[in-house]
């Protein structure tokens, strides 16, 4: 039974200092699926996500309260090295951040320093053709990376992730800053990886959560200014029969 | 509304004496520092010109005797050049290594704490007086070196000048490198961490290149500091030209020379006179050709982060 979970969390909180910008949250992410997180601005959806690879452990003063379940261990564990959790889950950001090196190397660095032993080429290559990249720059793989657009260079991003072979893919808002375009492209190549990976997503575009997602989790904060998840559940259940009131309102463009 | 409506359609132009009194000013201060600048170029060039005038001074002399006393014949610059670059690589050997490790430790490592200890004695590290330094490296190192190296090290070395040069140069090198590390966006550490990097991995294959034109500058800028300084050789190097880049050996750098010959009884339109200018003149060239070399190295390698 538990296979059939990406990630699992139990009473997940996370607090800056004094503030617990997120409460509680104990949701059960699926294998091999897509799952949006939305919810209005401020509520918590990025620190919800940076929790499930420790990127918030870079934020002094942050903490974490309960568990986040990989394959039944907790990720916040005494044992778990926090290097190599990353490894297995990889992340996309808001912004396209691209090292300051060669398309090639983008790619390269990332395997290498996880041990990747086979042939880098053909790795590149692959991992280009994953991310839909390939056959634009198949012929400039030693041009600097930020010569590319952004929606290349947010398409090099997802290459370099897929590169290291996580089993879970985040992303940030990968598509806010790219136009409609690269946007469905984007869109396109997560159904692609979904049969190789677990997504998880964090968007503020309600279409886009509609139509690419599998799982949604609708998040809103309380009176305290805390982010918990009030609903939680299939897309088409969730966008067309919400339980709760807020988040009909919030899907139905009512709410802020 | 009627007012509105008129206020819009006058688009003539308004008399602003306020913004155009503070344009002037600031062209003049600009202008000013151009002025100097040129001044002092052109005195160094016209001396000098009159020491490369003098028909018993030729080029091929000057680039190729290992003698430097224009007063009798020679003309040999290298006897100046090698001490000025024996020093000068000594102190970038210490400086940049250094530098560049505690600006790494400053920007990635160090706690708030030991950030807040740290700063602050590099500052005052960057403070001392250079004559300070110069007795700090006669009185205190060359002891030293004087126990390690015995009858092998003269009183008087470069060793011991281009050690503490490198001391003196660190701060500058380090804060300089760190300003550059600072400036490498958090957005590009977090990529790193989210592939799997360790803090060390991220720190010297991902930040350090892309802060590598802010750190080539910084180099640069710590040679010309280097190149250019006075007291400190004037003091513990050695008192006469010799050429030699054998760190033991006692050697006079350019600026050394100048500090020198210039503080003693000198009378104008000597050769003795002259050939200082024309020391001068070489070393704001290397500096300059320095400068542009920096330049360079900052608008090629700049990195665009996004
Ligand atoms: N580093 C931090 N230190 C302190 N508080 C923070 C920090 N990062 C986020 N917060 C707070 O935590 C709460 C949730 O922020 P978060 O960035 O997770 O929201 P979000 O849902 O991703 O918002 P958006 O949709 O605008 O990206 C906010 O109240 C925010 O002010
Ligand atoms: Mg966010």
């Amino acid at each position: 039974m538990e296979i059939n979970y990406a990630i699992e969390t139990n009473d997940l909180s996370i607090h800056y200092g004094n503030f617990t910008a997120v409460k509680d949250v104990s949701i059960k992410i699926e294998r091999q699926k897509i799952t949006a997180i939305i919810g209005p601005s401020g509520c918590g959806k990025s620190t919800l996500l940076r929790a499930f690879n420790r990127m918030n452990d870079f934020v002094p003063n942050s903490r974490v309260t309960g568990e986040v379940l990989l394959h039944g261990n907790n990720l916040y564990g005494r044992n778990v090295d926090p290097v190599e959790a990353r490894r297995r889950i990889g992340m996309v950001f808001q912004k396209p951040n691209p090292f300051p090196k060669s398309i090639y190397e983008n790619i390269a660095w990332g395997a290498r320093i996880n041990g990747f032993k086979g042939s880098m080429d053909e790795l590149v290559e692959e991992s280009l053709r994953g991310a839909a990249l390939w056959d634009e720059v198949k012929d400039n793989l030693k041009e600097s990376a930020y010569a590319l657009s952004g929606g290349q260079q947010q398409r090099l991003c997802i290459a370099r992730t897929i590169a290291i072979q996580p089993e879970i893919i985040l992303m940030d808002e990968p598509a806010s800053a790219l136009d409609p375009i690269s946007t469905l492209r984007i869109e396109e190549l997560m159904q692609e990886l979904k049969k190789n990976y677990s997504i998880i997503i964090v968007t503020h575009n309600m279409q886009q959560a509609a139509r690419a997602s599998d799982f949604t989790a609708m998040m809103m904060i309380d009176d305290n200014r805390s982010g918990g998840v009030i609903e939680f559940g299939e897309t088409r259940t969730l966008f067309t029969r919400p339980t709760d009131k807020r988040t009909e309102d919030y899907v139905t463009g009512r709410f802020g | 509304m009627l007012f509105i409506m008129k206020r819009s359609f006058d688009l003539s132009k308004k008399p602003r004496p306020g913004e155009s009194l503070i344009e002037a000013l600031l062209f003049a201060a600009g202008v000013l520092s151009v002025f100097v600048t040129v001044a002092i170029v052109f005195e160094l060039g016209k001396e000098a010109m009159l020491f490369f005038a003098d028909p018993d001074m030729t080029w091929v002399k000057f680039f190729t005797m290992t003698k430097w006393q224009p007063g009798i014949g020679q003309y040999g610059i290298w006897a100046l050049v090698s001490a000025t670059m024996t020093t000068s690589v000594i102190a970038i050997l210490i400086a940049l290594p250094l530098g560049l490790a505690s600006a790494v430790y400053l920007s990635e490592y160090a706690s708030h704490r030991a950030r807040s200890i740290l700063k602050p004695v590099l500052e005052i590290l960057a403070g001392i007086p250079t004559v300070v330094y110069g007795y700090f490296a006669l009185l205190f190192v060359t002891p030293i070196l004087k126990n390690i190296f015995k009858d092998g090290i003269q009183v008087y070395n470069m060793l011991s000048a281009g050690l503490v040069m490198g001391i003196m140069i660190l701060p500058l090198i380090a804060s300089m490198s760190e300003d550059a590390l600072n400036a490498v966006p958090r957005s590009l550490r977090e990529g790193a961490y989210a592939m799997g990097a360790t803090k060390l991995e991220t720190s010297l294959q991902i930040v350090l290149p892309a802060a590598l034109s802010g750190i080539g500058a910084a180099v640069i800028v710590g040679i010309s500091r280097a190149v250019g300084e006075t007291m400190i050789v004037a003091v513990a190097a050695g008192a006469g030209p010799n050429f030699s880049f054998n760190p033991l050996d006692a050697a006079e750098t350019m600026t050394g020379h100048i500090a020198r010959i210039s503080g003693g009884d000198l009378s104008y339109n000597t050769i003795d006179y002259t050939s200082l200018f024309a020391i001068a003149l070489m070393l704001f060239l290397v500096t300059l050709t320095l400068n542009l070399v920096s330049q360079w190295i900052v608008n090629r390698f700049r990195e665009r982060y996004e």
